[in-house]
């Protein structure tokens, strides 16, 4: 009784192995459906693998990214600044219809742009955000940007609500104030930020000497190679 | 049955109180021009809308409330981003303001992000510059009492007192829009506080600054008024988001 038993069991088992088998084959289609995107997935996966180990460091405490604020970048498209999280960034604040000093300003982060070698402006996105969000539209920022030269990828152009924006100047600890339809006081300040967007340096002044930034932004952006 | 009923009925009283208790008063303050002492790039008058401000700053009681309810805003939890170091440093713990602070003492230590945060909660807003500015251009009687040569003493001299932070709020005069406080207590943060210039980059700011640094062998009512706006200017345009200190607080306001 015993034995049959025993010899009863493998016997079960194969078939239920058998049945799966067929199941299995059965299934053969669905395999073949979803097999690529599975590998799809791994690739993704792959290509994120460095970002994504990153991004699972919780935000730290002096960090840009903690801000919840949403932009709008010259493409239209809507981001926060955590999106940017992994790129050191060099940023200022003007608005594109300015007559005197954002000229010199832009024309400061440009030159900024061209003294960074290829593998350190990899990691560099330069960020020029509006204190104007009623004039600049995306639109507008986009024309600021192909009129300027600045339209490459490491260019972003922002505007948020007036609110948004009076918070992250004070975040960056630059003052504005419109002084009349089309014209603001502001202060001329470039920052620039590590890959977690603590902030790293300020260059304030209009036309001053960009060594020490260009130092900071190399330094930084070496630590990610 | 009907015990029960006057029991419930009690306690529904009780919590009516309760809740009214916590409103928190506002004052209407009715739309108006003026021309601000400090940052008008030409003396043409600004323009105020109606608003409602709160009649006393924001005392450490309601603070308390606040950071219970939001601990990312307690002492220990606050991100460095938001404010510094002296955060909350004069109370005893993260939710005890300890005994040597009055639950209606105005609540110092505080930086604008956390200010803005609070006012935010409440479903109001902080005061612009150019609001407190109007509301705090009132003496007990008039709505601008800025040439009045008692009322400018009367601020310059709080100027000099030491430690009023820690005095109950609703101490001071009761101005002509029915606030409190406006002088007397703490400095307030404003919204826009960090749109003052005074290092030289708005050129046309100048001729104020030259008016103040000329005028002080005479001493009139416009000097003093004009000393006192300075003080309060200058104060703001030092200030960083993240700053805090024991004599700067804040009251609400809004649309």
């Amino acid at each position: 009784m015993a034995s049959f038993e025993i010899q009863s069991k493998p016997n079960k088992m194969k078939s239920k192995l058998a049945q799966k088998r067929k199941g299995i084959f059965k299934n053969r289609l669905y395999f073949v459906l979803v097999l690529p995107i599975f590998a799809l997935f791994f690739v993704f996966q792959g290509c994120n693998k460095k970002e994504a180990v990153d991004k699972d460091k919780p935000i730290s405490d002096l960090s840009i990214y903690n801000l919840p604020s949403k932009w709008t970048n010259q493409n239209g498209q809507n981001i926060e600044m955590k999106n940017l999280r992994g790129k050191v960034l060099v940023m200022v604040m003007i608005y594109t219809s300015c007559k005197s000093a954002c000229p010199r300003l832009v024309a400061d982060m440009r030159n900024i742009e061209s003294r960074l070698p290829d593998n350190v402006k990899e990691h560099v996105k330069l960020v020029l955000v509006s204190i104007d969000p009623e004039v600049d539209t995306p639109k507008r920022l986009k024309e600021f940007a192909i009129a300027n030269k600045m339209d490459g990828e490491h260019w972003e152009f922002l505007r948020s609500t007036e609110e948004n924006t009076r918070e992250f100047a004070a975040v960056l600890a630059v003052n504005y104030k419109k002084i009349a339809p089309l014209e603001f006081s502001h202060s001329n300040i470039i920052s620039v930020f590590n890959a977690e967007g603590e902030l790293a340096y300020q260059q304030e002044g209009l036309g001053v000497n960009s060594d020490e930034t260009i130092k900071k932004i190399t330094e930084e952006a070496v630590k990610l190679n | 049955m009907i015990p029960l009923k006057k029991i419930i009925t009690f306690f529904l009283l009780l919590i009516c109180v309760g809740l009214f208790a916590q409103e928190v008063k506002m004052v209407t303050i009715s739309g108006g021009t003026f021309v601000p002492l400090y940052g008008a790039t030409t003396k043409k008058p600004v323009k105020v809308a109606p608003f409602s401000i709160d009649v006393y700053p924001v005392t450490n009681a309601q603070y308390l409330a606040f950071v219970k309810k939001y601990p990312d805003y307690s002492r220990s939890k606050m991100k460095g981003l938001y404010a510094d170091k002296s955060y909350l440093t004069q109370w005893e713990s993260d939710f005890n303001y300890g005994k040597n602070n009055l639950s209606n003492a105005p609540i110092t230590n505080v930086s604008w992000f956390a200010a803005k945060k609070y006012c935010e909660c409440q479903g109001k807003r902080l005061p612009s510059m150019d609001e407190w500015e109007y509301v705090a251009m009132a003496d007990e009687k008039r709505s601008d009492a800025r040439t009045k040569e008692e009322f400018n003493r009367y601020i310059l001299s709080w100027y000099e007192k030491p430690k009023t932070y820690s005095n109950p709020v609703g101490q001071t005069f009761k101005n002509y829009w029915g606030v409190y406080d406006m002088h007397g207590l703490v400095w307030e943060w404003t919204s826009d506080f960090n749109s003052i210039f005074l290092s030289g980059e708005s050129r046309k700011d100048k001729d104020t600054d030259k008016n103040l640094f000329c005028g002080s062998g005479s001493v009139n009512a416009t000097d003093l008024m004009n000393y006192a706006a300075f003080m309060r200017y200058a104060f703001r345009g030092s200030l960083k988001a993240n700053y805090t200190t024991k004599n700067l607080g804040f009251r609400c306001a809004k649309d």
